[in-house]
């Protein structure tokens, strides 16, 4: 990774926007899913005009790609590794770098294999890559651009999401979201996603994103706007308004490796008749705590690295001893970029 | 609509199909997939419509529309308004007809069909979702889906039902649905278990659906029935975002805390149910 482009990353875009979620958010979906639909690419290869990276990443269902330099794929220190997962590495490298293939080199009788090889290689260089100051760049300028869509959760209000993958080896799972806002992970809303893989972006890179560009990266605190109702589970505001306080006096969240931005804190309170279903209820709400941000960040210090309400001597502490187990592992915190 | 007759048939419930055309066309227009059948029965019966006169400009003639009787020689120009009263009315009469018990049972079969969509969420693997309004006054906010799972509302995926107005839903059916159906709650882990949705579902729910009817109100009996959700939530199944295989800090430190806030949550039902409280 020495070959990089040396700007630093553009620490931009203090306000995203927050529209409201009103009608759909990914508006036109299912129209370009019949559309697009089965115009999978086969062994149409790109035009002398194109590169096959371009070409390849305007492919319908590669919108969450970006273009990985050719300097960095030509750099082998980037490539460590790889050249044992893809087969027909040679043949793959040349047709990625539009590299005209040696004649007296024996033909791979079938052009698709090689293709589905540089596809392999072009995808996880890009989960590489992503992960590099010139590419989060990439990624951070699709993002404002709104490539990957937003967050289908309503209480989000719209906050852009980035593609992500479950694991980082190839073959597993496909592409997924992830919601800064709300930590979860979502699939995405068209059909043409279902064939890219998800170690293309890796495990690592939405959290390396937001830790590179905090000011996008929500605060895990909220405080509901004084006048809506607070309840015993106070936190859980009613109304989907994002906070606008943050807006008119400077958000500051303590935490300098923490998001800098305001967080959607609305949670979603079920109610009948206009009452709020009561927890006593067989039905009634059991998962609002997912969503629940403390008010104050001097709150999360409440509760201890096993999971434990530090002022609380009562005795269903017992129980909860092999959970602790995972949260004593080292956290990354500081993220120094490369 | 044929098919939809022949289900009702094979429910077996009393039901004498709606045959208005005007009904017929709204349902099988593109976009209009999360709405059920309202019954004639009910539409004719004044006393389920108290109200709505207020709601719905031309009442009566928009009444007329949907239920075919409508004069021919209606002007044209009042025709076209009255094509957009009679879908407002028929929204807020489907508001309420989806929380009777008969209502939620023909809801109940487009929610096994997964006919509103399913959770977005990767981790509620699929889960059906049900359609639910922020607000039960009309033409303030669209419709939203409720994932039964997360117990979270997402936006529709597309605008054709995210335009739609969540006043024509309700606040309150997905919550009435499993207050009355509770053996339909989805587990918080695990596959989606379509087989106890239907076998255990269908029987359990149509008597229940029954009895609601009678009473009139929700059964207020369903404590007790042998299981218990005090817990559940310590079966979900989070995202723990990694860099390099370590959590994030601050997001670990923030998913602790939810979690110190759900254990405080179990301990304290755990006790109410301890004391039959529950
Ligand atoms: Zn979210
Ligand atoms: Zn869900």
């Amino acid at each position: 990774m020495r070959r990089l482009q040396q700007q630093e990353p553009e620490v931009a875009q203090g306000e995203i926007e927050e529209e409201e979620v009103v009608s759909g958010v990914a508006e036109g979906d299912e129209v370009m899913e019949d559309a697009d639909d089965g115009r999978e690419y086969s062994s149409s290869t790109p035009t002398s005009t194109l590169t096959w990276i371009s070409w390849f990443c305007a492919l319908p269902g590669h919108e969450y790609f970006c273009e990985v330099s050719e300097d960095f794929i030509e750099d082998d220190f980037n490539l460590t590794g790889l050249n044992a997962m893809v087969p027909f590495w040679k043949e793959a490298m040349e047709m990625v770098l539009d590299v005209e293939p040696d004649e007296d080199a024996p033909k791979i009788p079938d052009v698709s294999i090689v293709e589905a090889s540089a596809e392999l290689l072009y995808g996880l260089v890009h989960q590489r890559y992503i992960l590099t100051r010139a590419g989060l760049q990439a990624m951070i300028d699709k993002y404002d651009g709104g490539s990957f869509g937003s967050c289908p959760r309503v209480y989000c209000n719209g906050c852009n999401i980035v593609p992500c993958g479950r694991s980082d080896l190839p073959g597993l799972d496909t592409v997924k979201l992830y919601c800064p806002n709300c930590n979860d992970i979502y699939t995405p809303p068209s059909s043409r996603f279902q064939g890219v893989d998800g170690a293309f972006f890796g495990t690592t890179f939405p959290h390396l994103f937001f830790q590179s560009y905090r000011e996008i990266a929500p605060a895990p605190f909220y405080r509901p706007p004084s006048g809506s109702s607070s309840s015993m589970s106070g936190r859980s505001s009613g109304s989907p308004q994002h906070s606008q306080e943050g807006r008119h006096t400077a958000f500051v969240n303590p935490n300098p490796h923490g998001g800098q931005k305001p967080a959607a804190g609305g949670v979603y309170q079920p109610k009948i008749y206009g009452f709020k279903v009561s927890e006593r209820a067989k039905c009634g709400p059991r998962m609002q705590w997912m969503r629940l941000r403390p008010w104050s960040p001097e709150e999360l210090d409440e509760v201890d690295s096993r999971g434990r309400w530090i002022d609380d001597d009562e005795e269903y502490e017992d129980e909860q001893e092999e959970e602790g187990e995972d949260k004593q592992m080292g956290e990354f915190d500081n993220v120094g970029i490369l | 609509m044929l098919r939809r007759a022949v289900e009702d048939n094979s429910t077996g419930s009393d039901s004498d199909y709606t045959n208005s055309v005007w009904i017929s066309w709204f349902l099988s227009s593109k976009g209009n997939e999360y709405f059920c059948e309202v019954e004639e029965d009910y539409i004719l019966d004044r006393f389920n419509l108290t109200g709505l006169n207020t709601e719905v400009q031309h009442y009566s003639q928009a009444l007329d529309l949907i239920t075919d009787n409508l004069d021919d020689d209606i002007q044209d120009e009042i025709r076209s308004t009255l094509d957009v009263q009679a879908r407002l009315l028929y929204g807020l009469i489907h508001a309420r007809w989806i929380v009777t018990a008969r209502g939620l049972a023909k809801m109940l079969e487009k929610y096994k069909r997964a006919d509103f969509g399913r959770c977005p969420r990767v981790l509620c693997q699929s889960q059906p979702l049900l359609p639910v309004g922020l607000t039960d006054v009309p033409y303030e906010k669209s419709v939203k889906l409720y994932c039964g799972r997360c117990e979270d509302i997402y936006s529709p995926k597309s605008s054709r039902h995210g335009s739609i107005d969540g006043a024509y839903f309700g606040t309150s059916f997905p919550h009435l649905l499993f207050l009355v159906y509770p053996n339909l709650i989805p587990p918080k882990s695990g596959p989606v278990d379509f087989p106890a949705l239907r076998a255990g579902g269908e029987a359990e729910g149509s008597r229940r659906s029954r009895r609601a009817r009678d009473e009139q109100e929700p059964p207020s009996d369903i404590v007790g029935e042998g299981f218990n959700t005090t817990s559940v939530a310590l079966k979900a199944e989070r995202y723990r975002p990694r860099i390099f295989g370590f959590q994030v800090n601050e997001i670990a430190k923030l998913q602790r805390w939810q979690e110190a806030v759900r254990d405080k949550q179990v301990a304290r039902l755990d006790l109410l149910d301890e004391h039959g409280l529950m």
